[in-house]
């Protein structure tokens, strides 16, 4: 059914991801650990089309971009992990015409049931995070599942059962969790450490928020170093002198 | 956004089979049968071929067309579903119209009661395809007041010239009503893409690459997540007509000008030449339809965008 689920009810959880874009170093590992899931689970086929060719294409579900801001000394470079926000209000659900695309309304998952969607790929234009890509070779499309395949999967140990992106990060950038609960870790974050939407004024209530970059620390005390010395311009001692001679015979 | 052939070719020939049966209905409901049966029959072959052919090829693109039937089933949410649902709906007012208008001396009531619904249904499939596009609050240039307006009137104008030129090959090319009608709707049609066009050009933006990042004030991208074009930007980063917009419009423009004089001409002279040139309007209507898609489609650009380099939308 592609009309949205009542949500913000008593008891109802809206598990989403918290990306630290202060900690995170653009490994892709997410990426990957996603893509080689997800290539087996509930997405699959994940399909790639001529992989080692010279124009290589695939469904991805997560994508991590670059971005630089300020100027300066101010200036940053920082990675930017863009994958489904699964957000409250999901235009891409309620645009499918054939209820493939739908919210969960126990854990607010957005997911496409790959064996009734018909591959009109309208659900994508109405995303403005472009988290769903089409899949030419499987005719359906494909998007983050939340890997709702681990985090409920019995057969995987207790600690495993997270996000392949969230259990890949090597350096604790993601966070899993459940932001309908205020006391859960991921709410925790998302306060302590001033979370953020993507679009907001779009109005489609993303789930998962983005943590800022930490201001730069400036150990200097604002020193700035001293200009190297450019060279061949000397003191006009002995020993600049020698060395000047020998550097023109040698020339 | 990345113009699909099919798409364009089930928006443009569907808009000008619903423009022609809506017209066709009306005429039944208000002149009784049709005057001559293979006039009748022949456009009600026209303009349900063109929607059929229209809603055939509107399935080429998808991925899944064995399935395509599960598209009458989200009526409640989706203007998608809902076109599909409404044209289904709109073939069976029109079916029975369509036989009872060929046939001498039918019922007027009864022909006038299914000639407006069959006009009613054909208009509002049209509105519901447009709204598939206005309905997108990512594509700023869809969301414009007129793209509702722009679909109906090139349906209608479409699906006037349509009408004359098959009235003109059927030696009816002098009827008033019909020639005034077709020249008023392409004139519309015109004036409707220039607001249209003016509208969006003077568009300012108000989403930037630092609402999409939420890092706010100058972002600049520096890395592609991937090294080469993915779905997102084959799809929704599509420029090659862009830079050529100038030149389509005034395609578009030039098309619907001579149409139009090719219409005035065949109602007006009174030549043997009349069918020809209603028959080239319909080639110079459908050709300024087409173009007038591709550019809905091409100079449209999409807040996913913002997170591909472009900086505001």
């Amino acid at each position: 059914m592609t009309t949205l689920p009542e949500t913000n009810r008593p008891g109802q959880k809206k598990l989403g991801l918290v990306i630290d874009l202060d900690t995170c170093v653009g490994c892709q590992a997410c990426a990957v650990s996603c893509k080689e899931w997800n290539t087996q689970g509930y997405s699959a086929p994940l399909t790639d089309l001529e992989p080692y060719g010279p124009d290589p294409a695939g469904a991805w579900l997560n994508r991590i971009h670059g971005y630089e801001t300020g100027d300066g000394n101010n200036a940053r470079g920082l990675h930017f992990p863009r994958s489904c926000l699964h957000c409250e209000t999901p235009a891409c659900v309620t645009v499918c015409p054939t209820g493939a695309s739908y919210k969960r309304e126990e854990d607010g998952i957005v997911l496409v049931n790959p064996d009734t969607c018909i591959g009109c790929k309208l659900c994508s234009w109405a995303c403005p995070y472009g988290a769903r890509e089409y899949d030419r070779d499987d005719g359906v499309m494909k998007k983050c599942t939340l890997c709702v395949d681990r985090i409920y999967n019995d057969n995987l140990e207790p600690q495993d059962r997270l996000p392949a992106c969230v259990k890949a990060c090597p350096t604790g950038a993601r966070h899993f969790g459940d932001l309908a609960d205020e006391t859960s870790h991921v709410s925790q974050l998302v306060k302590a450490r001033g979370g953020f939407d993507l679009l907001p004024q779009m109005d489609y209530k993303p789930v998962n928020k983005y943590l800022p970059p930490r201001p730069r620390r400036d150990t200097t005390g604002g020193v700035k170093a001293a200009p190297m010395e450019p060279v061949g311009k000397g003191d006009g001692s002995l020993t600049e002198r020698v060395f000047s001679w020998i550097d023109e015979v040698l020339s | 956004m990345h113009p699909a052939y099919s798409v364009i070719l089930f928006t443009t020939a569907s808009g000008a089979g619903y423009g022609l049966l809506a017209l066709l209905g009306l005429t039944g409901a208000s002149h009784g049968s049709a005057s001559d049966f293979w006039f009748g029959a022949v456009s009600m072959l026209v303009a349900l071929g063109l929607i059929t052919v229209g809603l055939l090829s509107s399935t080429f693109h998808l991925g899944h067309p064995e399935r395509a039937w599960r598209a009458f089933s989200q009526w409640r949410s989706s203007w998608l579903s809902r076109e599909g649902v409404l044209a289904v709906a709109t073939y069976i007012p029109a079916c029975l119209f369509g036989l009872l208008w060929v046939l001498p001396d039918s019922n007027e009531i009864l022909l006038a009661i299914l000639g407006i619904s069959t006009a009613i249904l054909a208009m509002v499939t049209v509105v519901c395809t447009a709204m598939i596009y206005a309905s997108l609050a990512t594509i700023r240039a869809w969301r414009h007041w007129m793209v509702v307006p722009v679909y109906l009137i090139f349906s209608i104008a479409t699906g006037a010239v349509l009408l004359f030129a098959l009235a003109s090959v059927f030696g009816r090319s002098g009827i008033p009503a019909l020639g005034v009608i077709t020249i008023v709707a392409l004139l519309l049609a015109g004036l409707a893409k220039l607001i249209y066009w003016i509208g969006i050009d003077n568009m300012k933006p108000i989403y930037t690459m630092g609402d999409a990042t939420g890092l706010g004030g100058d972002v600049r991208q520096w890395e592609l997540p991937h090294t080469s074009e993915n779905y997102i930007q084959s799809e929704m980063g599509y420029r090659v007509a862009r830079k050529h917009a100038r030149k389509l419009r005034m395609i578009v423009g030039g098309c619907l000008a001579a149409a139009l004089l090719l219409v005035w001409a065949a109602f007006s002279l009174e030549s043997d030449a009349a069918p020809v040139f209603a028959v080239a309007a319909v080639v110079l209507s459908g050709i300024a339809a087409v173009v007038e898609r591709w550019l809905f489609f091409a100079q449209a650009r999409h807040v996913v965008s913002l997170f591909y380099g472009e900086q505001s939308v």
